[in-house]
């Protein structure tokens, strides 16, 4: 890389580029949290010590891979990079409205990451959990502080971000463009910054709290000064529970997407999607965050009312998806790698969404909460169903970012290994999950008889590793060296697809596009006849949608 | 109208008196109705994924594209069609939620309603041990509890939070400084069970276990005895010193 490309990166403006830097950032966070996977998997899978015999290197894993997964690379892989990347691009807009301050967002997220990869330095690294619960965070020795300011400096970053594309979709979108005509990764977008915004400040002055308590000597959560022990884990959850939907919301958009142009048909009843599902699980987010504490000790009466608004979450949930599978309905269905994941994502979507039905009731999480059937919930529905649409939504937009295609036998391997291995992974976990196995455990000497489950666990989390080796390798190599790919390869008829060119320039449209009442990113029946067109870049196509005058 | 309310209400009081949850001398055992409960909601899951999963392999094999500018016919809806697909399949949920809202509630009674006769024992958890008090100071770090005698658990912290988990009675409670909370169980049959602890609570979290035996009452006295020659032999010890 010459001086001045590394300039033009390091300094640049561009949506397109940050969210390059953001894919790229992620990932890094998600490989690094991946190999600690695999070191707990490892420790695992034996009684007794196996490759460490100090319960706190485990507990540091631990605490690396909940925190890197979900906050540097869930989030900023979802509202950071798609966000970034396509939502401009979808609503018709040259870039971000305020392209500086998004520049400012991924050097904080950069900070964040290099802040979080020092703890693997420093002397007494954090050792709290994701979660970082007191009074234990207080009184580690493990450096507490380093946890808060990753979570501050993501929070800020959030934060930006989330007041730059709401700014972006209300005032950006192209001449003409309605509310109804966004596409659904849009909706969903927003509908995640809306929470980004509401509920990080809640997260931010919790964990400022246990700074202040740790390092200052104040006592907000120290009963035996007056404080309240479990102030903090109301007020992380409070925006930790909505923060499952800005990672799970992007994921569905991306989703739908994919099965649009893959199914070539109109989103199943969109109104009721969009303002029903996704605006419903906006609106119940911040009333369900006790089903995180049902054995904290919170009231009997809070346990019972948020019961049945977590069971409620079902309803908008299952709105949305009655739109996904509604949209296979009676469709024109073709195949490519994006589309392999997408489709997985339905079988995700139910294991890890079901699973999730009798955690809801306060009774039964009584014996299952902190189990591994907790813990295979929510990697099932939190970490492999968006993960794996992250990746759906690599492969499909592909051609978009680097004009190359990735799909290929490689992409196809590292899929198998991928789908396999997770099942491999949790199913056992499942299992001794609801017999009893704790999570969070560098050992189970109480446990033997769960040994066994344990190591094919192991076996799966080989699997994943390869096959994610494979994937990684393959898209570095396609980004540089794969096929060339043609213009809209997928026929869509979204506008990032009929109206930029791939690897779009500064500005994204050669014409920049307005669009009539009639038109929709979804509009395949109306264009049959049309769809040939599509596949040469004769800019802008599309019967109803025209370059501005 | 006054008559119809009545009878509503006697009718009302009749089902509720009749539900075994609040008859008189019902046995109430939370694990056992969460064993049951369970069942229920498995089928119930097992039941929406089978559905769910048959009907996106069915569609995803039948609407393969054919040719290659095939476009999908997915139905336009109307705005009452809408507004039937979203309302059906919504009514549908919830009255599956509050199905088993209702059940969960019922069963959530079970677990915070402690019987009467109930045995206590006191709680300590500190990092990384628990301490058992049966009263009268006699204190062990194993619970050992008699067969057919329900117990009530009064659990505080003195340092983190801990959690309280014994697997076999389906109870988990979360132990804390400053707090007491509780957790009642029925044990039915003698053995020895595991406890451990489910919050995460530093370096030995993974340590922090030991054994619940369910014995028969003579048992259990000799237990009580041999606590009682301890906190003696202690006292003798203190007391010469």
């Amino acid at each position: 890389m010459t001086m001045q490309t590394f300039k033009e990166w390091f300094f640049t403006t561009d949506h397109k580029r940050i969210g390059i830097m953001y894919l790229v950032g992620s990932m890094a966070a998600f490989v690094v949290a991946g190999l600690m996977a695999l070191l707990i998997r490892l420790e695992q899978s034996s009684l007794g010590p196996t490759i460490t015999d100090n319960p706190n290197d485990y507990n540091n894993w631990l605490y690396f891979h909940g925190a890197a997964m979900v906050l540097a690379f869930l989030i900023p892989g979802l509202t950071g990079f798609f966000a970034n990347y396509f939502l401009p691009l979808m609503i018709g807009a040259q870039d971000v409205a305020f392209p500086r301050i998004n520049a400012f967002s991924i050097w904080l997220f950069y900070g964040a990451i290099i802040l979080a990869l020092l703890s693997f330095v420093i002397p007494d690294p954090p050792d709290v959990m994701w979660t970082g619960y007191p009074p234990y965070s207080i009184t580690t020795t493990g450096n507490t502080a380093f946890y808060v300011f990753t979570v501050h400096l993501l929070g800020f970053s959030s934060v930006l971000g989330a007041v730059n594309f709401l700014v972006t979709v209300i005032y950006m979108r192209a001449p003409g463009m309605g509310w109804n005509q966004l596409n659904i990764f849009t909706w969903t977008t927003v509908a995640a910054f809306v929470l980004q915004l509401v509920f990080i400040p809640v997260l931010a002055s919790a964990v400022t709290m246990l700074l202040f308590d740790k390092y200052l000597g104040t006592n907000f959560f120290n009963p035996e000064a007056g404080g309240d022990v479990l102030l903090y884990q109301n007020l992380f959850w409070f925006y930790s529970h909505p923060a499952v939907y800005v990672i799970f919301l992007p994921a569905c958009g991306i989703l739908f997407e994919i099965f649009a142009t893959m199914c070539k048909n109109r989103v199943f009843n969109y109104k009721a999607c969009v303002y029903g599902g996704i605006w419903g699980i906006v609106g119940i987010s911040g009333f369900v965050w006790v089903h995180h504490l049902y054995v904290s000790g919170m009231p009997d009466w809070l346990r019972i009312g948020q019961m049945v608004t977590t069971l409620l979450i079902s309803v908008p949930v299952g709105l949305m998806v009655m739109s996904m599978w509604g949209t296979l309905y009676r469709a024109a269905i073709t195949f490519n790698t994006g589309m392999l994941y997408a489709i997985s994502c339905l079988f995700l979507v139910l294991s890890g969404g079901l699973t999730g039905i009798p955690l809801a009731l306060t009774a039964i999480t009584v014996h299952l909460s902190e189990t591994s059937f907790v813990h295979a919930h929510f990697h099932f529905i939190m970490a492999m169903f968006s993960a794996f649409a992250m990746f759906a939504g690599i492969y499909y937009w592909f051609p978009k970012m680097f004009g190359r295609y990735a799909d290929g036998p490689a992409a196809t391997l590292g899929f198998w290994l991928n789908i396999i291995g997770v099942h491999v992974t949790f199913i056992p976990l499942f299992i001794i999950g609801v017999e009893g196995m704790p999570r969070r455990y560098w050992d189970y000497q109480m446990f033997p008889q769960f040994e066994p489950y344990h190591q094919v666990a192991l076996v799966g989390a080989f699997m994943v590793a390869g096959g994610m080796a494979v994937t990684i390798l393959n898209w570095i190599y396609s980004a540089f060296k794969g096929k060339v790919a043609v213009e809209n390869p997928w026929k869509s008829c979204s506008m990032e697809w009929t109206h930029a060119p791939n690897c779009p320039q500064a500005g994204n449209f050669p014409n920049p596009p307005s669009v009539q009442p009639e038109w929709s990113p979804y509009g395949y029946e109306d264009r049959e006849g049309n769809m040939a067109a599509t596949t040469d870049p004769g800019y802008p196509t599309g019967p109803t949608a025209k370059p501005a005058e | 109208m006054r008559a119809l309310t009545g009878k509503v209400v006697l009718a009302l009081s009749g089902l509720m008196m009749a539900s075994p949850a609040f008859a008189e001398g019902y046995e109430r055992d939370p694990a056992a109705g969460w064993d049951h409960l369970w069942r229920e909601i498995v089928i119930d899951i097992t039941v929406i994924g089978v559905i769910f999963s048959v009907a996106a392999i069915y569609m995803v094999w039948k609407y393969r594209a054919k040719s290659d500018d095939e476009v999908g016919r997915g139905p336009k809806l109307s705005p009452a069609a809408a507004l039937a697909w979203a309302l059906i399949p919504a009514s549908i949920f919830m009255a599956d939620d509050f199905f088993l809202s209702a059940k969960g509630w019922t069963l959530w009674n079970d677990y915070r309603r402690i019987p009467d006769e109930a045995k206590e024992i006191r709680v300590t958890a500190y990092q990384w041990y628990w301490e058992f008090d049966y009263g009268d100071d006699l204190v062990s770090e194993e619970l050992v509890v008699k067969k057919g005698e329900p117990v009530v658990l009064r659990m505080t912290s003195e340092d983190v939070l801990h959690s309280l988990y014994i697997p076999e009675f389906r109870v988990k409670e979360d132990v804390m400084p400053g707090r007491v909370t509780y957790v009642w169980f029925n044990p039915k049959r003698t053995g020895e069970f595991v406890e451990t602890c489910t919050e995460y609570c530093g370096t030995a979290h993974a340590e922090m276990y030991t054994t619940v035996r369910v014995v028969e009452e003579a048992e259990y006295e000799q237990f009580i005895n041999e606590l009682k020659e301890e906190a003696r032999a202690a006292n003798s010890v203190k007391s010469q010193s």
